[in-house]
């Protein structure tokens, strides 16, 4: 008797009404978070970077930074870790803040510890722009072919865009002719399909004007052949090529590391829209009579979050490795201003005289890069209920 | 199954087809000219800037230079611009240098992982798993050339042998000696090139192995009192091997993308340096050749992991 009474009162407890669960889900995968141990310290050190680098933007820019790293002190140069500065062959204003150079001199003189100081914003900066722009395009283009999917593209809508589209272009690039008219032409049929489109229910389509409506492919047929294309390019290859081309700016090299590997967010947030949009708070949502873009962006997106967020901390580590490795190859940031991957790449010619100059570098890159990975498998694993220890 | 490979044929020649259309847009629409590389070269006269404009078709409205590249460049005629030798005698050349990089280093990385990855998920949570996870996080995370500089140092520090280049340069001797040269030679590259890899996909083979371990009929050949080796490596590791037959055909892109910092920096004649030195002179039947090669390589890459996995995995036979 005593045990059934037992069993009885854990399924109903006191007062028989069922407790919500004390811990939110915030809580409750934090909690699972802080017992890996390998992915808090990515955290730790996520965070310090986040915070080195914005102070290094306070301390290094400007006309006369703190920490100076554009100083040239040639009788300085190519001094060890920790070595003090020789004092009495210094000018006041060039002796360095910490008393001692903390990570050496490059073969200018110049104080390695502000100039990768200068270059963790750099990182900072290309890490976040870049997984920020690829993750937009991303969701934005994984959303909409998973929740349109099946719905067809008629030859009217892709004529109109292609014409508007190439048009647009056509005017930037000079050929102002030819472009206003592929202008004013993609709209005249963006008029027609518009007018014939709300008016179909009333009247028949005249004759000629039909072709417009013609079925072509469905909207997921683009946007995975979309992927499919931009799968299909070498990534590092195609960005050494486009940022070689354009003018040398840090922003050039963000957008396109941006441009070029938005194609995983994409595959992740289609895929969970196609599972999303069959269940019943998106029908409710639709029955409400709420439009299809607030239930993409304000329903679906924050439930198909999740992996693309693993996915970005993870791709914020490899764009800072790619911009490393644009400057290393000597693309990228114009001179006066630091990265890491200028630093080391300076560095090379002194491999054995100063490994330092390769070291320091080297090891920074490495720590927040492996910080970054650590932490994106960590939450990982915390979301994806599959790979948690059982 | 044939209706299947007609399908995918036409999917991916047209994907082709964009992808070419993409590149040449890339290319040719990015300011500056490959005529204007050298302004300051008292040889680029004015006369001279117009012949090269019109012998390279670059005078042309834009949709009849790609009609003129692409024709050129499948009948195997298009020359390259910098030193008027065909694109594809040269690619071909470099490719036969990056082959033996290219083989090496995929042998170090599939002979390496799957024992290290296998181990790692039989042994789960035990020292050798939890330090084979960090070291591939390392390696995953380390940049190629920060690597390549401390693998440098540290060979020509402790047995003082030359690594850069493909052989040492004016060396005389044949036989052994050569050999061994050669060797040298061809191994920091190759490791360097396979170590990447050898992270990612020991990770891989564990996850997939740790999937199939918790299967039920894994399970039920533990119970029955099966030895442990017997359950790993025949019931549960060729399941696990599924997957991987398929990534064959994934490896073939490797052939071009991936070793153009390490071909730079080991003064290694291959493919990638010679993508690198491309971009520099603004050489772009070369550029476009690559990465119209590479495309291709991608899409037969893939179409062959789809056949492989039709072949190894009957539930998806179509």
């Amino acid at each position: 008797m005593m045990g059934v009474n037992e069993k009885r009162g854990s399924a109903f407890p006191e007062g028989g009404v069922l407790e919500t669960p004390k811990k939110t889900l915030f809580q409750e995968n934090w909690g699972l978070f802080r017992k890996n141990r390998l992915a808090m310290a990515g955290l730790m050190i996520f965070v310090a970077f986040f915070i080195i680098a914005v102070t290094g933007r306070v301390l290094t820019y400007g006309r006369d930074p703190y920490f100076n790293p554009a100083l040239v002190r040639l009788q300085e140069k190519l001094r060890p870790p920790l070595s003090k500065p020789n004092l009495e062959t210094l000018k006041p204003e060039e002796v360095p803040r910490l008393g001692i150079y903390l990570f050496g001199t490059d073969d200018l003189g110049r104080d390695v510890f502000s100039r990768m100081f200068q270059g963790s914003w750099v990182s900072l900066t290309v890490g976040f722009v870049a997984v920020g722009i690829a993750v937009v395009i991303g969701v934005f283009l994984g959303g909409i072919g998973g929740y349109y999917g099946s719905s067809q593209i008629n030859l009217g809508s892709l004529l109109a865009s292609v014409l508007l589209g190439g048009g647009i272009i056509g005017i930037l690039l000079g050929g102002t002719a030819v472009g206003v008219l592929m202008v004013l032409l993609g709209a005249a049929v963006a008029a027609v399909l518009i007018r014939m489109g709300n008016s179909k229910a009333k009247r028949p389509i005249p004759m000629g004007f039909s072709v417009l409506f013609l079925n072509l492919f469905s909207v997921d047929v683009l946007i995975t052949g979309l992927i499919d294309i931009m799968l299909c390019f070498p990534s590092f290859f195609l960005i050494l090529t486009v940022v070689a081309l354009l003018p040398a700016s840090i922003y050039t090299i963000m957008i396109v590391i941006g441009l070029t590997s938005w194609m995983g967010a994409a595959r992740f947030v289609r895929a969970e829209f196609l599972s999303l949009r069959e269940q019943d708070f998106v029908t409710a949502a639709r029955a409400l009579g709420v439009s299809n873009w607030r239930i993409i962006f304000r329903h679906m997106v924050p439930n198909a979050m999740a992996p693309v967020l693993v996915s970005a901390t993870i791709g914020i580590a490899t764009a800072i490795l790619t911009e490393a490795g644009l400057s290393f190859l000597g693309f990228g940031v114009p001179p006066p201003d630091a990265t890491w991957g200028n630093i080391l790449s300076n560095g090379k010619n002194f491999l054995f005289d100063a490994p330092w100059l390769t070291f320091v570098p080297g090891v920074a890159v490495l720590i927040v890069v492996l910080a970054f990975n650590l932490f994106g498998e960590g939450l990982r694993e915390v979301l994806n209920p599959k790979l948690r220890e059982r | 199954m044939l209706a299947f490979l007609g399908r995918s044929l036409i999917q991916k020649i047209i994907t082709l087809f964009f992808v070419s259309v993409i590149s040449f847009l890339i290319i040719y629409l990015a300011p500056g000219e490959p005529s204007q590389i050298d302004p300051l070269n008292p040889i680029f006269t004015q006369e001279v800037l117009e012949r090269f404009r019109k012998e390279f078709h670059l005078d042309k409205p834009l949709h009849v230079q790609y009609f003129y590249f692409y024709r050129d460049l499948i009948s195997g005629k298009s020359v390259s611009w910098k030193d008027n030798r065909p694109v594809l005698g040269k690619i071909y050349e470099r490719f036969l240098n990056s082959l033996p990089l290219f083989i090496l280093g995929t042998l170090i990385t599939w002979t390496l992982s799957f024992p290290v990855g296998i181990h790692a998920a039989i042994r789960r949570g035990s020292f050798y798993d939890r330090s084979t996870t960090f070291l591939a996080y390392l390696l995953i995370s380390i940049p190629g050339f920060f690597f390549a500089y401390m693998l440098i140092i540290f060979v020509v520090t402790q047995f003082h042998v030359p690594v850069i280049g493909m052989e040492t340069f004016g060396i005389s001797s044949t036989g052994w000696s050569w050999l061994m040269d050669r060797v040298w030679h061809l191994l920091l590259p190759s490791i360097l090139f396979g170590a990447g890899g050898i992270a990612v996909l020991s990770r891989y083979v564990r996850n997939q192995m740790l999937e199939v371990e918790s299967q039920d009929y894994v399970r039920t050949a533990k119970a029955k009192g099966l030895p442990a080796d017997k359950v790993h490596y025949k019931h549960a590791l060729r399941n696990a091997l599924l997957p991987f037959v398929t990534m064959f055909g994934l490896i073939l892109p490797g052939l071009i993308g991936g070793s153009v910092i390490i071909e730079s920096i080991f003064s290694w004649p291959g493919m990638g340096r010679m993508a690198y030195e491309a971009i520099l002179a603004r050489d772009y039947p070369v550029i476009l050749t690559v990465n119209f090669i590479s495309a291709i390589l991608v899409l037969v890459g893939t179409f062959i992991s789809d056949l492989l996995y039709m072949v190894v995995d009957p539930r998806i036979r179509l």
